[in-house]
C-alpha cells in the first residue's frame, strides 16, 4: 500500500481540519519557515518538527497509508485532533515543494508507527472472535430492551395527551406559550428515553418565533409527530420495515446490520450541523458501481469535530453496511480498502421534475423524511425575485433553494461556477426547497463544495 | 415559487403543490380549526368531543404528507444572461490552490494578537494578483465571491483584483449589491471600449458616453496616440464643465509632449482658475515651452550670484508683486497662512523655471556647482525645495541626482535642506538601480529608522545591494538590543519587497541568540520569531511565483 502518486490535494487535507479555526491555523503552518527535519515515506507517512513558541520543536507524524483513514501523533499539548501541526505538515507534504522530501523515519516517528501497526495487527486478530462471543446475556438484554420500549410507549402517550390540549386550545395561544413549555416536554421524552421525539418537539417550540406562516409549519409538524407517536404506539401492526423506520425515527438505537456493500464511493458532500450539544457530521457518498447514495453520520461533542472526515471529490473504495427500516439512506463505514483517491466519477443526475417526483416516492416509504439526496442535471442557477433557484436549462421547471441555502455563501459559488451556463449540482430536495452542497461545471472541472 | 393552492402559507416552502382545489380548501379548514382549537371550532369530518383533537391530528396527517409527497417544481424564472466568455488561460491547480489560501486568511480573526512566525498571507495577496494579472491567467469562477469580498473591504486591492477577477466579476456584480463597486470601477459597468482606430464610434461615445465612460476613452487612446486624444478633447473643449476639463486635462499627462503645448497655452486664459492652474503645470513641465521661458525670464532675475563677496554666494531678491502676467502663467496670488507672499511667489517661479537654464544663468556653472554654493540671507530652504520640485516635476535625474547629494552625507539623515518626502519624490526621478543603490548606501550610513518612505519608492523585488543593506541594517539594530517592533514598518516592507533568492542570507539570524547584558529583555525570541516570519514568507513567495509559472 504505497502512496506514490496519491498526493492529497490542499483541500482535502484541509477537509480534516476539525474547526474553521483549526483550519487556519494550519494554514498558516503549511509553509516551509518553522519546519525542520521534515520527510516522507513510501510506506505512506510523513514526519517533521515544528518550532513553536516552546524551545522544544514539537514532534509531529501522520500515518495516511491506513486505510481506515490518516492518523495523527503530534507532541502538542492542543486537544483539537488533528491539531494545527498535523494539517500543517500534510499541506506542506500536499504542496510539494520539496519541503518533505522522502526519507527514512527518525527513531521517534518509527517508534509510534510500529506500535500503531502492532496494535492494528491484534484488533484484527481479536475481531472474529469479539463479534461471536457477543454482549453478554441475550435474555438480559432482551429484559432491558422491554423495559425501554415500556418506557418509550409511556413517553409516547404523554406526547398524545400534550398534542390533544394544544389542538384542543387552538395553536393561536402556542405563540404567548413560548419555548418553556416545549422545553420541559423535551425533557420528559428525554427522561423517557426516545430521544427522535425529543428533538422533535424541541423544534416545535422554534415554530411560533419562525416568521410568517408559522400556524401551517406548527400543525404539519404537530400532525407529523402524533403520527410518529400513533406509528410506535401500533408498532405491532406494521410492516416489519416500516416499523423499523418508526423505531429509528422514535430514536432507539439500531446497529448497521445490512450486508456489507463494497463499491468505489464517490465522497459527494460532507457538512456540520452544529448544536450547543452536539456536532453531527453528515457525509453523502454514491457508489459508483452499484449506484446507490449513503449517508454517514458522524458525532463529537459539544464544540469538538466529529471524527470522521472525507475529502469532497476523492473516490474511497470501502465496504458499507446499512441501517435498518424503509427509505433509510444511512450506512456505517466498515472496512476501508484504500484511502480516499482522485477520481474522475461523477454521479449521474436527473431533471428537477424527477428531482420532485423521487423525493414524493420517497415518502412512501418514510412519510416523516425532510428531503432527499439528488444530483440535478443541466440547471442554472437563476435569480427569482429575492430568491434563487435551479431551472433546468432545456426545460421549464425549477427547484427553488431552501431558505437557509439562500444566506449561504455557497450560493455564490455556485452562481459564479455557473456564469449563467448549465451545472450539475449534488443536494437535498425537500419540501423546503432545494439545498446545494456541491456543484460541477460543464465538461472537466473538480467538485466545489458548496456547503 | 407560489404554492398557488396554499395562500395561507405566505411563506410558502419552495415547491407548489399540484392544483387541487377541494384538498386544498380541507387543509385550510384543518388550519383554520388547529389556530383556533377544537374547542372553538369542530374540524370538517369529525364528532366535537374529547375526540375531536386527535382526529384533526390524524387528518392533517394524512394532508401534510399527501401535500409533501404531490409537491412539483415550480415554473423557472428568466435565467440569466450568460457571462461573457474569458479568454485567458485557467490557472495552473497549485497557483489556484495557493489563492484560495490566501483569501481564506482573512484579517480581523486575529487581531490584537502577534502574528508570530506565521507569514501575513493578507499581504501578500497584491503580489500575486499581480503577478497572476502579468501572466495573463483567468481567474477560477468559484473563487471570485471570496476575492471579491476582499476587495471589498480593500479599496487598494480593487483594481488589481477587478484585472484577474475579468468579465465574469462584472456578471456578478450586477446580480449581488454587495459587489456593486466592481461595476462602478469598470467603465459602462463593464461594457468594453469602442476599438481606438474606430473613429467613428470613438467619436459617438466621446459625445453621448457617460463621464467614466468617457475619462476611461480618453485615457485609453491618449495611450496609444497621444495626438489623437488632444484633438478629441479639443471637439467638446468649450462646452465642458469646469471640474471635466479639469479631469480631462489632467489626463494629458500622460505622452506630454511639445505638441501640446498650443492647446495647453490656450487653456491658460479658461475660466475656471484650476484648469489654468494644471494647464501652467503641464507647460512648466516641457522646458521648450513659452511659458517655461516666461518663468525662466522671471526666476532668473530674482537670483544672482554675487561675485563681490569672498566666496562666490547666491543672492535671491523675491518678486515685489505679482503680476497679472504672472498670474496668467499659474502662479497662484494668494499665500497659504503664516507664509510671506514674496517667498511664496518666488518659491513658484523657481519651480516652474526649466533647470536647464540655470547654468547659463549662473556663469556657466554646472548643476553640483549651483547646488554648492552658499545662498545669502536665509534663502538656502526656499531656493533648493524649489529646485526639488522643479526636478521632479521636469524629471531632470541630473539635478535630482546632486540634489538628493551623497546617501552617506550626515545632513542626508537629519532635517537637512530636503526632506524625507522630496528626497522620496527626487529618487522617483531615478532609474531603479541607482535608486536602490542610493537608498542602500542612505540605510548603511543612516540605519533603518528614517529608511521606510525611502524603502517605499524602490523596486521591487529589492536589488541585491538594497536587500543586503537592510538584512545588515536589521541585524544591527537587532545587536543594539532594541525591540523588533522599533522595525515593524521596514520588517513588513521586507517580507513583501526583499528578493526570495536573499532567504538563504537569513539562516543565520532565525536561532535565538544569546541575549547581551544591556539589550532588552526577550527580544533575541522576538527577533528570531520576526526573522523566521521573514524567511516564511519569502519562501511563500517564491513557492507563490514557482506556482504562477515565473521563476
Amino acid at each position: 500500500m504505497t502512496q506514490q502518486g496519491v498526493r492529497w490535494t490542499a483541500d482535502q487535507v484541509l477537509a480534516l481540519a476539525p474547526d474553521a479555526a483549526s483550519r487556519k491555523a494550519g494554514s498558516k503552518l503549511g509553509a516551509a519557515g518553522p519546519w525542520s527535519e521534515a520527510g516522507s515515506s513510501d510506506e505512506g507517512t510523513v514526519w517533521g518538527l515544528c518550532k513553536g513558541s516552546g524551545s522544544k520543536p514539537y514532534q509531529t507524524v501522520v500515518d495516511i497509508a491506513d486505510a481506515s483513514g490518516p492518523a495523527y501523533k503530534c507532541s502538542c499539548p492542543s486537544r483539537k485532533f488533528p491539531c494545527k501541526h498535523a494539517l500543517g505538515l500534510l499541506l506542506l507534504w500536499a504542496g510539494g515543494d520539496g519541503v518533505v522530501p522522502p526519507g527514512r523515519a527518525p527513531d521517534w516517528a518509527e517508534q509510534w508507527l510500529a506500535g500503531r501497526r502492532r496494535r492494528t495487527e491484534e484488533k484484527r486478530a481479536a475481531r472474529p472472535s469479539a463479534s461471536a462471543s457477543g454482549s453478554g446475556d441475550p435474555e438480559a438484554a432482551r429484559r432491558r430492551a422491554e423495559r425501554r420500549a415500556e418506557r418509550v410507549t409511556a413517553g409516547a402517550s404523554e406526547l398524545e395527551q400534550r398534542l390533544a390540549d394544544l389542538l384542543r386550545g387552538g395553536l393561536a395561544g402556542a405563540e404567548q406559550t413560548g419555548y418553556g413549555l416545549w422545553e420541559e416536554t423535551a425533557a420528559r421524552m428525554v427522561d423517557a428515553q426516545a430521544p427522535g421525539l425529543a428533538s422533535r418537539v424541541r423544534e416545535l417550540g422554534a415554530i411560533p418565533a419562525s416568521g410568517p406562516g408559522w400556524p401551517v409549519r406548527l400543525l404539519e409538524e404537530c400532525a407529523l409527530l402524533h403520527l410518529l407517536d400513533q406509528g410506535w404506539l401500533r408498532r405491532a401492526r406494521l410492516p416489519e420495515e416500516l416499523a423499523a423506520t418508526v423505531r429509528s425515527r422514535t430514536g432507539l438505537p439500531a446497529s448497521a446490520d445490512g450486508p456489507p456493500a463494497r463499491d468505489r464511493w464517490l465522497i459527494l458532500a460532507q457538512y456540520d450541523l452544529v448544536d450547543p450539544k452536539l456536532t453531527t457530521r453528515r457525509i453523502w457518498l454514491h457508489g459508483a458501481d452499484s449506484e446507490r447514495t449513503a449517508l454517514l453520520l458522524s458525532y463529537g461533542a459539544a464544540g469538538r469535530a466529529p471524527e470522521l472526515a472525507l475529502p469532497v471529490g476523492l473516490v474511497l473504495d470501502a465496504e458499507v453496511s446499512a441501517y435498518p427500516g424503509a427509505g433509510q439512506l444511512r450506512a456505517a463505514l466498515g472496512e476501508r480498502f484504500a484511502p480516499p483517491a482522485p477520481a474522475v466519477i461523477r454521479p449521474p443526475g436527473v431533471t428537477t421534475a424527477q428531482a420532485a417526483a423521487r423525493y414524493g416516492d420517497a415518502l412512501r416509504d418514510d412519510p416523516w423524511l425532510e428531503s432527499v439526496p439528488v444530483t440535478l442535471d443541466h440547471v442554472i442557477p437563476t435569480p427569482d425575485g429575492d430568491s434563487w433557484q435551479l431551472a433546468d436549462a432545456g426545460g421549464a421547471t425549477a427547484l427553488p433553494l431552501t431558505p437557509s441555502a439562500r444566506s449561504r455563501p455557497g450560493l455564490w459559488r455556485l452562481v459564479a461556477l455557473s456564469g449563467g451556463a448549465p451545472v450539475k449540482v449534488f443536494g437535498e430536495c425537500g419540501h423546503r426547497g432545494f439545498n446545494p452542497l456541491t456543484a460541477w461545471p460543464e465538461g472537466t472541472g473538480e467538485a466545489v463544495t458548496l456547503c | 415559487m407560489n404554492r398557488t393552492s396554499a395562500p395561507v402559507d405566505p411563506s410558502a416552502p419552495g415547491l407548489s403543490a399540484s392544483a387541487d382545489a377541494p384538498a386544498s380548501a380541507a387543509w385550510e379548514e384543518l388550519v383554520t380549526a388547529a389556530l383556533l382549537g377544537t374547542d372553538r371550532r369542530t374540524p370538517p369530518g369529525c364528532a366535537p368531543g374529547p375526540d375531536a383533537p386527535g382526529a384533526l391530528l390524524d387528518a392533517a396527517a394524512v394532508e401534510t404528507v399527501r401535500r409533501r409527497a404531490g409537491l412539483r417544481p415550480a415554473r423557472a424564472a428568466e435565467r440569466p444572461e450568460p457571462a461573457p466568455e474569458d479568454p485567458r488561460p485557467a490557472l495552473p491547480a497549485a497557483a489556484a490552490r495557493r489563492l484560495a489560501m490566501l483569501l481564506a486568511d482573512r484579517p480581523g480573526a486575529g487581531a490584537g494578537r502577534s502574528r508570530g512566525t506565521a507569514p501575513d498571507l493578507m499581504e501578500l495577496l497584491p503580489q500575486w494578483l499581480a503577478t497572476a494579472n502579468t501572466r495573463g491567467f483567468a481567474a477560477p469562477p468559484q473563487v471570485l465571491p471570496a476575492l471579491l469580498d476582499a476587495a471589498r473591504g480593500r479599496t487598494d486591492l480593487r483594481p488589481a483584483a477587478l484585472t484577474f477577477a475579468g468579465p465574469r466579476a462584472v456578471w456578478l456584480a450586477r446580480l449581488n449589491p454587495d459587489w456593486r463597486f466592481a461595476l462602478r470601477a469598470t467603465p459602462g459597468g463593464g461594457a468594453a471600449l469602442p476599438d481606438t482606430g474606430d473613429t467613428e464610434k470613438v467619436r459617438q461615445l466621446w459625445q453621448e458616453g457617460l463621464f467614466a465612460e468617457r475619462v476611461a476613452l480618453l485615457a485609453a487612446i491618449r495611450a496609444r496616440v497621444p495626438s489623437a486624444a488632444r484633438e478629441l478633447l479639443a471637439i467638446t473643449w468649450p462646452t465642458e464643465r469646469a471640474e471635466d476639463r479639469l479631469m480631462f486635462l489632467d489626463s494629458l499627462r500622460t505622452g506630454l509632449g511639445p505638441d501640446d503645448e498650443p492647446f495647453l497655452e490656450q487653456a491658460l486664459a479658461d475660466r475656471s482658475r484650476n484648469v489654468r492652474a494644471t494647464a501652467a503645470e503641464l507647460l512648466s513641465a516641457l522646458p521648450g515651452s513659452a511659458l517655461a521661458g516666461r518663468m525662466a525670464v522671471r526666476a532668473g532675475a530674482c537670483v544672482t550670484v554675487d561675485q563681490m563677496r569672498e566666496t562666490p554666494t547666491i543672492a535671491v531678491e523675491a518678486p515685489r508683486e505679482c503680476d497679472p502676467g504672472m498670474e496668467r502663467d499659474g502662479v497662484v496670488t494668494k499665500a497659504p497662512a503664516g507664509r510671506g507672499e514674496r517667498s511664496w511667489w518666488f518659491g513658484q517661479l523657481v519651480e516652474a523655471a526649466p533647470l536647464g537654464t540655470w547654468p547659463g544663468r549662473l556663469g556657466g556653472r554646472t548643476p553640483q556647482e549651483i547646488v554648492a554654493l552658499p545662498v545669502a540671507d536665509d534663502w538656502q530652504g526656499e531656493l533648493h525645495a524649489a529646485w526639488c520640485r522643479a526636478a521632479v516635476r521636469q524629471r531632470d535625474a541630473e539635478w535630482a541626482r546632486t540634489l538628493l547629494g551623497t546617501p552617506s552625507a550626515s545632513e542626508a539623515g537629519g532635517p537637512g535642506a530636503v526632506s524625507l518626502a522630496e528626497r522620496a519624490k527626487l529618487l522617483g526621478t531615478l532609474g531603479s538601480a541607482e535608486r536602490a543603490e542610493w537608498v542602500a548606501g542612505f540605510i548603511a550610513a543612516h540605519g533603518l529608522s528614517e529608511a521606510f518612505q525611502l524603502l517605499g519608492v524602490c523596486a521591487v523585488p529589492w536589488a541585491a545591494p538594497l536587500g543586503r543593506a537592510v538584512v545588515d541594517a536589521l541585524n544591527i539594530a537587532r545587536d543594539a538590543g532594541s525591540y523588533p517592533w522599533s522595525f515593524s514598518g521596514v520588517m513588513g516592507l521586507a517580507e513583501r519587497c526583499l528578493d526570495p533568492g536573499e532567504a538563504g542570507r537569513l539562516d543565520g539570524l532565525v536561532a535565538v541568540p544569546d541575549e547581551p547584558e544591556d539589550a532588552s529583555p526577550g527580544a533575541g525570541g522576538y527577533w528570531a520569531e520576526a526573522f523566521q516570519r521573514l524567511v516564511t514568507t519569502l519562501g511563500l513567495r517564491a513557492a507563490m511565483a514557482e506556482e504562477l509559472g515565473t521563476l
